[in-house]
C-alpha cells in the first residue's frame, strides 16, 4: 500500500482521486441522511410511548393493573376500567377481519385469475376508489343508510331465528336497533376491505406465469393451483395486507363512533351498543377536565398503542414461524 | 450635515408614528379571543359578528367545549373561558377567576313515539328519571299508562340516548335528574360526563337527535333550540310547582326570573327544578370565566365592553336564535359585579357603567 502511495501521482490522477473521494462523501452524506430519517421514526415511536406513559402516570399509579379487569367507566366517582372499549374494539375489529378476509380473498382472486380481461380494470379501480373514501363517510353511510335497512329488514329476522338458538343466541338478542357492536364491525369490514384485497391483488399479480402453468398443465383445478401455488408464494404479502387491514380496523375513530352507540356497557349482545378505544377518546377528551380522567384516556390510548404493536409483533412471529417450517419440509 | 438632519428628522417621525400607535392600543384593544362552551356557540359568534361591524373590534370565539374552556382560561391562553357548567365559589377563589351568567338556554326531554304527537306525552320527574335509569323500560307501563290515560302509548321496549361526549347539557340535565331523584343521586350523580345506566350515546346534541329520529320508542335530551329547529317531539314535564310545563322561551326566562341570584356566590346559581308556575325544570345558564385580576387592562377591558354591548343590543339576536336573554335584573348584577371584582394589575376598577355609556 505505501509503495502505491508513494509513487508520485499525475495530475489527472489526482483530480480523479479527488472525484473519486468527493463522490464517497456523497455516498456517506446520502447514507447518513436516510439513516437520520430512519432514526427519526424509531425516535417518534420511543418518543410516544414516553409522553403516553407520562401522561397516563396518574391513572397506572391510581388503578395499577386493575385498569385493565375493571368494566367500571364512572367521570364523577373518577374510577375507570378499561374492559369495556378493550374489549368493544378487539371485538369490532375481529368482527371486520372475519369479513373483509374472505371478501377481499374472493375479489382479489376473481381479478387476478378469473374475471376476463376488459372486466378487471374497472373492478380494480372500483376497489381503489373505495379506499380513498373518507372514514366519516363511511360513518355516515353507516348511521343513515345501513343501520336503518339493517334493523328494519335483517336484525329482526336475526334475532328471531339466531337469537334463539343455544350458546351463540344470546350474541344476537335484543332489541333491533340497528346501530351497535355488530354493525361497527360490518362498516369496519366495508373499509377494510379495500385495503386487503388491494395488497392481495398486488402480490397474487407477482407470482410467475410459469408457476401456475405447469401447475394447470399437471391438470391440477383453480383451487388446488390458488392453493397449492398461489398462496404459499404470496403468504408473506397476504398477511401483511391482513395486518395492515387490522391495524385500520384497530385504530379506526370517526366511523365506529358514528355507529356503535358508546355506551360504557358491558353487554353479551353483539347487537347492542358498546365502545371501542378509539371512540371513547373522541367523545370525551374535549370534557375531560380532572387529572386523574385525563390521565385515564390517556392509559386507553396506551393500551391500544400496546395492542397494536402486540398484533404487528405476533403477526411477524407468525411469518417467521410460517418460513422456518418451510425450511424443514424441504 | 444634511444627511444627518434627515435621518434625525426619520427617526422623529417613525417615534411619533410609534406614539400614536400605543396610544391608540391603550384605549382599545382590536381582537379579544375567547374559548369553551359549543352550547352558546351560535349566538356568540353572531353577537361577535354584529359587535365588529359597530365597533371594528374582533371577537374571536372557538367552541372547544366547556372543559377546553375552563383549562385555556386557567392557562391564561384566552380572555375570556365560557362554560356551561359553573364552577363554585372555592374553584373560582383558587383559580383567580370570576364567573357570570351570559345567556340562558334549556334542556328538552324529545322522543320518537309515532301516534303521539309533540307536547302531548306527559312526564313526572320521578318518571323521566325512572325510564334514564332503566327502571320504566317499556312506553306502556302502568306508571306512564296513568300519567297519559288519553294518550294510545306504544307497545314497545324504550331505547334511551344520552350524550356520549363530556357536556355541558348533560352537565344541566344531571344536575336536575340529581335535584328530582334520590336514586339518580346515588347512583349516578352530576357531571358532563357520567356512568349512564341505560341506553346509547351519541355524539352531540346532533348525534342525540339522530338517534332519537331513528329509533322508534327513543328518548333523549336535547338542547331547546336544537328540538325546535328539527322539529323533535317534545315532553310535557311537571315543574317544582307541580304545573305540566311545555318548553318554551318564557318558560325558561320565568325559571331564570325566579331564581335567587343574589345570594349565589360567584353566580353558582343552575336554574334546575326552579319555583314558579310558568319555570321549565330543566333551564341553565351559560357562564363566561375571566380572570379577577387582569394584566392586560385594554383587553379585559374590551372583553367587558363586548358583554355590555351584548346585554344592550344582543336580545333580538338571542330570540332569534331561541336564545333566552338574561332578565334585566341579573344583567344588572352582573354589571354591578364586573364594577366591583374586576381590576386591572393597577387594582382600579377595569369597567365602570358610567364610562361604558359615554
Amino acid at each position: 500500500m505505501e509503495q502505491v502511495a508513494s509513487i508520485p501521482a499525475t495530475a489527472a490522477e489526482r483530480i480523479l482521486q479527488r472525484r473519486l473521494r468527493r463522490g464517497h462523501l456523497a455516498d456517506r452524506l446520502f447514507a447518513y441522511t436516510t439513516m437520520l430519517f430512519a432514526g427519526v421514526v424509531l425516535f417518534l415511536v420511543l418518543a410516544i410511548s414516553v409522553a403516553l406513559l407520562v401522561g397516563a402516570w396518574p391513572a397506572i399509579r391510581q388503578f395499577g393493573f386493575g385498569f385493565l379487569t375493571s368494566a367500571e367507566w364512572n367521570p364523577v366517582t373518577d374510577n375507570y376500567g378499561a374492559v369495556v372499549p378493550l374489549v368493544g374494539t378487539l371485538v369490532t375489529s375481529a368482527i371486520a377481519m372475519i369479513i373483509a378476509v374472505p371478501v377481499s380473498f374472493g375479489i382479489a382472486v376473481f381479478i387476478t385469475e378469473l374475471a376476463p380481461r376488459w372486466l378487471r380494470r374497472p373492478i380494480g379501480t372500483a376497489v381503489e376508489l373505495l379506499a380513498a373514501i373518507p372514514s366519516i363517510i363511511y360513518g355516515m353511510w353507516g348511521l343513515f343508510v345501513f343501520a336503518p335497512l339493517f334493523a328494519e329488514y335483517l336484525q329482526p329476522w336475526v334475532i328471531e331465528h339466531i337469537g334463539r338458538l343455544p350458546l351463540i343466541g344470546a350474541l344476537f338478542s335484543g332489541p333491533p336497533l340497528g346501530i351497535g357492536v355488530f354493525t361497527a364491525g360490518i362498516i369496519l369490514a366495508v373499509m377494510v376491505i379495500p385495503f386487503v384485497t388491494a395488497v392481495m391483488r398486488d402480490v397474487f399479480e407477482l407470482v410467475p406465469a410459469v408457476l401456475k402453468e405447469s401447475a394447470y398443465g399437471l391438470g391440477a383445478t383453480t383451487w388446488e393451483v390458488l392453493r397449492h401455488v398461489v398462496l404459499p408464494y404470496t403468504k408473506v404479502g397476504v398477511a401483511g395486507g391482513i395486518m395492515l387491514g387490522l391495524g385500520r380496523a384497530l385504530g379506526e375513530t370517526m366511523a365506529v363512533t358514528f355507529v356503535i352507540g358508546n355506551a360504557h356497557q358491558f353487554n353479551s349482545s353483539l347487537f347492542m351498543p358498546g365502545n371501542t378505544i378509539s371512540s371513547t377518546l373522541a367523545n370525551e377528551f374535549t370534557e375531560a377536565t380532572g387529572e386523574l380522567y385525563t390521565a385515564a384516556l390517556i392509559e386507553l390510548g396506551l393500551v391500544l398503542f400496546f395492542i397494536t404493536f402486540l398484533v404487528l409483533a405476533l403477526a411477524k412471529l407468525l411469518l417467521l414461524r410460517l418460513t422456518a417450517r418451510e425450511g424443514e419440509r424441504t | 450635515m444634511r444627511k444627518e438632519l434627515t435621518r434625525v428628522l426619520m427617526v422623529a417621525a417613525v417615534l411619533m408614528v410609534a406614539g400614536v400607535a400605543s396610544a391608540a392600543a391603550a384605549s382599545k384593544s382590536k381582537q379579544i379571543s375567547g374559548a369553551g362552551a359549543t352550547f352558546p356557540y351560535p349566538i356568540y359568534s353572531k353577537w361577535a359578528a354584529a359587535y365588529h361591524k359597530a365597533t371594528g373590534v374582533r371577537v374571536n370565539y372557538q367552541s372547544i367545549g366547556s372543559g377546553g374552556g375552563i383549562k385555556q382560561i386557567k392557562a391564561g391562553t384566552v380572555d375570556f373561558g365560557a362554560s356551561d357548567a359553573p364552577l363554585t365559589k372555592q374553584e373560582l377563589d383558587a383559580a383567580g377567576l370570576v364567573q357570570f351568567p351570559m345567556i340562558i338556554g334549556g334542556v328538552v326531554p324529545v322522543v320518537n313515539l309515532p301516534g303521539v304527537k309533540p307536547g302531548t306525552l306527559r312526564l313526572t320527574p320521578q318518571t323521566l328519571a325512572g325510564i334514564f335509569l332503566g327502571r320504566i323500560k317499556r312506553w306502556d307501563d302502568p306508571m306512564l299508562q296513568e300519567l297519559n290515560p288519553e294518550l294510545d302509548l306504544p307497545d314497545s321496549p324504550i331505547t334511551v340516548v344520552h350524550r356520549s361526549d363530556g357536556s355541558g347539557t348533560t352537565w344541566v340535565f344531571t344536575n336536575y335528574l340529581s335535584k328530582v331523584s334520590s336514586s339518580w343521586q346515588r347512583q349516578v350523580g352530576n357531571a358532563k360526563a357520567v356512568s349512564w345506566p341505560a341506553g346509547v350515546g351519541g355524539k352531540g346534541n346532533e348525534g342525540v337527535a339522530s338517534y332519537v329520529t331513528r329509533l322508534k320508542g327513543g328518548i333523549g335530551y336535547v338542547e331547546f333550540a336544537y328540538a325546535l329547529q328539527n322539529q323533535m317531539n317534545y315532553v310535557l314535564l311537571r315543574n317544582r310547582a307541580g304545573d305540566f310545563t311545555k318548553p318554551s322561551i318564557e318558560a325558561f326566562q320565568a325559571a331564570a326570573a325566579g331564581a335567587d341570584w343574589a345570594h349565589a356566590p360567584g353566580f353558582y346559581l343552575v336554574l334546575t327544578n326552579q319555583p314558579g308556575q310558568q319555570s321549565w325544570p330543566i333551564s341553565g345558564a351559560s357562564f363566561i370565566l375571566m380572570h379577577k385580576v387582569q394584566n392586560d387592562r385594554t383587553a379585559g377591558r374590551t372583553a367587558l365592553e363586548f358583554f355590555a354591548w351584548c346585554f344592550e343590543h344582543g336580545n333580538e339576536m338571542a330570540l332569534d336564535l331561541h336564545y333566552v336573554p338574561l332578565p334585566q335584573n341579573v344583567v344588572d348584577q352582573v354589571e354591578n359585579a364586573w364594577q366591583e371584582r374586576l381590576v386591572g394589575s393597577d387594582q382600579q376598577p377595569l369597567w365602570t357603567r358610567a364610562a361604558s355609556h359615554e
